[in-house]
């Protein structure tokens, strides 16, 4: 039995873990919600260092935990990277690379060179923690959970304690990871952003409870959640890289149901890449909207419909072939252009995120 | 020499007694100190509370009712005579019991704060890196506790060589036996021996000196770790 079945519940005084998930165990699985949303509890209850008394626990059919049975934490075949790295200070970075992969039976013993070509750390190893900067610190604490050769991995928001310069640092890194390893990881997030790079698989968690669990972009764009992403809200579209037009400095991505132009990264052609398009950079038009500045435009079939934060404002969902986007207008515009499901109109796209 | 045969005797009875003492309760402290900081029981306050008791309690109390103990009637003294040893009281090792005893919280009470200051998280990432929990407190725990272990073991050692009422009560004042350096001390000053009781009290002063110095002088890296 393919995949990762987890049952939990746990009853703390003002908070309440209740959660029935299956879930791949391919890809990186992204569990996502608000601080307090028990993302991190869940991520400790999968990995044993938290009890919840009847819950179960099996990872492609090895059972972990079920009423009789609780593998304890150092039994289990997992890497877990903590929030702070908390990489052990009496150790060099060497030794706490070591400290795990010497404690794995000798048959699953990985190469460590490839993690540390991996996460480029080589030039660190005979340091000790306390001389790293939080960048190096994560990246090592991401090594040392790879060490162990884990069949799954868990990392409860590696990159929280980095700023924006550091993350964009690190975030390579995470996707070479996801590239190039055949480890399934669990990503605990609070950040819309790093979701949407590296998640193939989305859990959306509000309160202790499952509210939504699917591929990405499927979940992504459903507009019925209750979750609150403000800006955040988009959609994510899984596209190639079918021309680049040097002469005006842009790149074609194509997908299922059409094309968008956005800026060239240099990213050569024929590369798979996700494209990331914000509800607020879409808007729509009943006729062909003709000379424009904005010179994507699409041609979809309207979706589905849903209140957004605002009372003002509307989220309307438009099929595009097989892809799917969000578009954030007034309900003034939603009216007043009579938008209803099934309709057939045009989309424009003002802004396209272009993600490796 | 200004110290007599008999004084260095006493010297080395008391070194030997608190190098033995240290000993045994960093074997028997470590594993009290480990629970008191990291049990979530109800026994916790009664049991931290018994191991401050010789903080506050008379030397003598607590020696009187460890004669009673080891005694020909107490529970202990009957164990004892039925195991063959015969009793403690009055002898080297009655001596040792007794001191454990006595220093028990100087070993206990550093360490508990050690292992508190650990925290969760570096048991937990070794956890997570395979390591079952007797491993993980071999190989996480106590080196980062070390600092811990080292001022509990100095205070333990110095507090040994200082105690005096104890010594009193059970182990009574024979010459390379029991009488260690304070009870010489207190011995050269009853028999208006003033220049050996000065002689022997300098030591003592010096090598009380230079243990507090290393302890306050000395401060572990205080670099934030895990």
């Amino acid at each position: 039995m393919a995949g990762i079945r987890a049952r939990f519940r746990l009853d703390w005084p003002g908070f309440t873990l209740d959660i029935d998930l299956e879930l791949p165990t391919k890809g990186i699985i992204a569990l996502f919600g608000h601080s307090g949303s028990g993302k991190t509890t869940l991520l400790r209850c999968i990995a044993g260092l938290e009890r919840a008394p009847d819950g179960f626990l099996a990872l492609n059919g090895e059972i972990w935990q079920n009423g009789a049975h609780w593998l304890p934490t150092h039994k289990r075949p997992l890497g877990y990277v903590f929030q702070e790295a908390s990489l052990f200070p009496h150790l060099t970075v060497m030794g706490n690379l070591r400290y795990g992969m010497r404690r794995v039976s000798r048959e699953r013993r990985v190469n460590l060179d490839q993690a540390i070509e991996l996460l480029g750390i080589g030039h660190l190893l005979d340091r000790k923690p306390d001389r790293l900067s939080g960048g190096e610190r994560s990246r090592i604490g991401i090594a040392r959970a790879l060490a162990v050769n884990p069949r799954l991995l868990l990392m409860d928001e590696p990159l929280a304690a980095l700023d924006l310069q550091r993350k964009q640092d690190i975030l390579p890194y995470l996707e070479r990871l996801h590239d190039e390893l055949e480890i399934p990881a669990l990503y605990v997030s609070h950040s819309p952003d790093e979701v949407a790079r590296l998640a193939d698989h989305l859990v959306v968690m509000e309160s202790g409870r499952v509210l939504a669990d699917g591929p990405l972009t499927e979940t992504l764009a459903r507009i019925d959640l209750p979750i609150r992403l403000g800006e955040d809200v988009g959609a994510i579209i899984e596209a190639t890289v079918g021309a680049v037009d040097n002469a005006w400095h842009l790149a074609r991505v194509d997908f299922s149901g059409g094309s968008l132009w956005t800026r060239d990264r240099g990213l050569p052609v024929g590369r798979r890449v996700r494209v990331r398009v914000l509800a607020r950079d879409v808007s729509l038009a009943r006729e062909h909207p003709g000379q424009s500045s904005i010179q994507n435009v699409l041609h979809g079939r309207v979706d589905a419909i849903a209140d957004d934060d605002h009372p003002g404002l509307v989220l309307v969902r438009v099929r595009i072939g097989a892809a799917m986007l969000v578009a954030r207008l007034t309900r003034r515009a939603v009216a007043g252009l009579g938008i209803v499901p099934e309709q057939n109109l045009w989309v424009q796209v003002k802004s396209v995120a272009l993600m490796e | 020499m200004p110290l007599s045969d008999s004084d260095l005797q006493a010297l080395w009875l008391t070194v030997r007694l608190a190098g033995i003492v240290t000993l045994i309760l960093l074997v028997v402290g470590t594993p009290i100190a480990w629970w008191l900081a990291r049990a979530k029981s109800w026994w916790k306050g009664p049991i931290g509370a018994v191991v401050a008791l010789p903080l506050v309690l008379p030397p003598s109390v607590l020696g009187f009712y460890l004669l009673l103990a080891m005694g020909p009637h107490g529970p202990v003294g009957q164990l004892t005579q039925a195991l063959g040893i015969g009793l403690l009281p009055f002898t080297f090792w009655g001596l040792v019991i007794a001191s454990v005893f006595y220093s028990l919280p100087f070993m206990v009470q550093p360490l508990q704060t050690a292992f508190e200051a650990i925290g969760d998280r570096p048991l937990e990432v070794a956890a997570t890196l395979r390591a079952s929990p007797l491993d993980a407190f071999f190989t996480v725990a106590v080196p980062l506790a070390l600092p811990g272990f080292l001022t509990a073991s100095i205070l333990t050692f110095a507090h040994t060589v200082g105690e005096f009422g104890v010594v009193l009560m059970i182990g009574g004042n024979m010459p390379g036996v029991t009488r260690v350096a304070s009870v010489q001390i207190y011995d050269h000053v009853e028999a208006l021996e003033y220049m050996q009781a000065h002689h022997l009290s300098a030591v003592m002063l010096i090598f009380s000196f230079l243990v507090l110095l290393i302890l306050y002088a000395w401060r572990p890296n205080p670099k934030k770790g895990v």
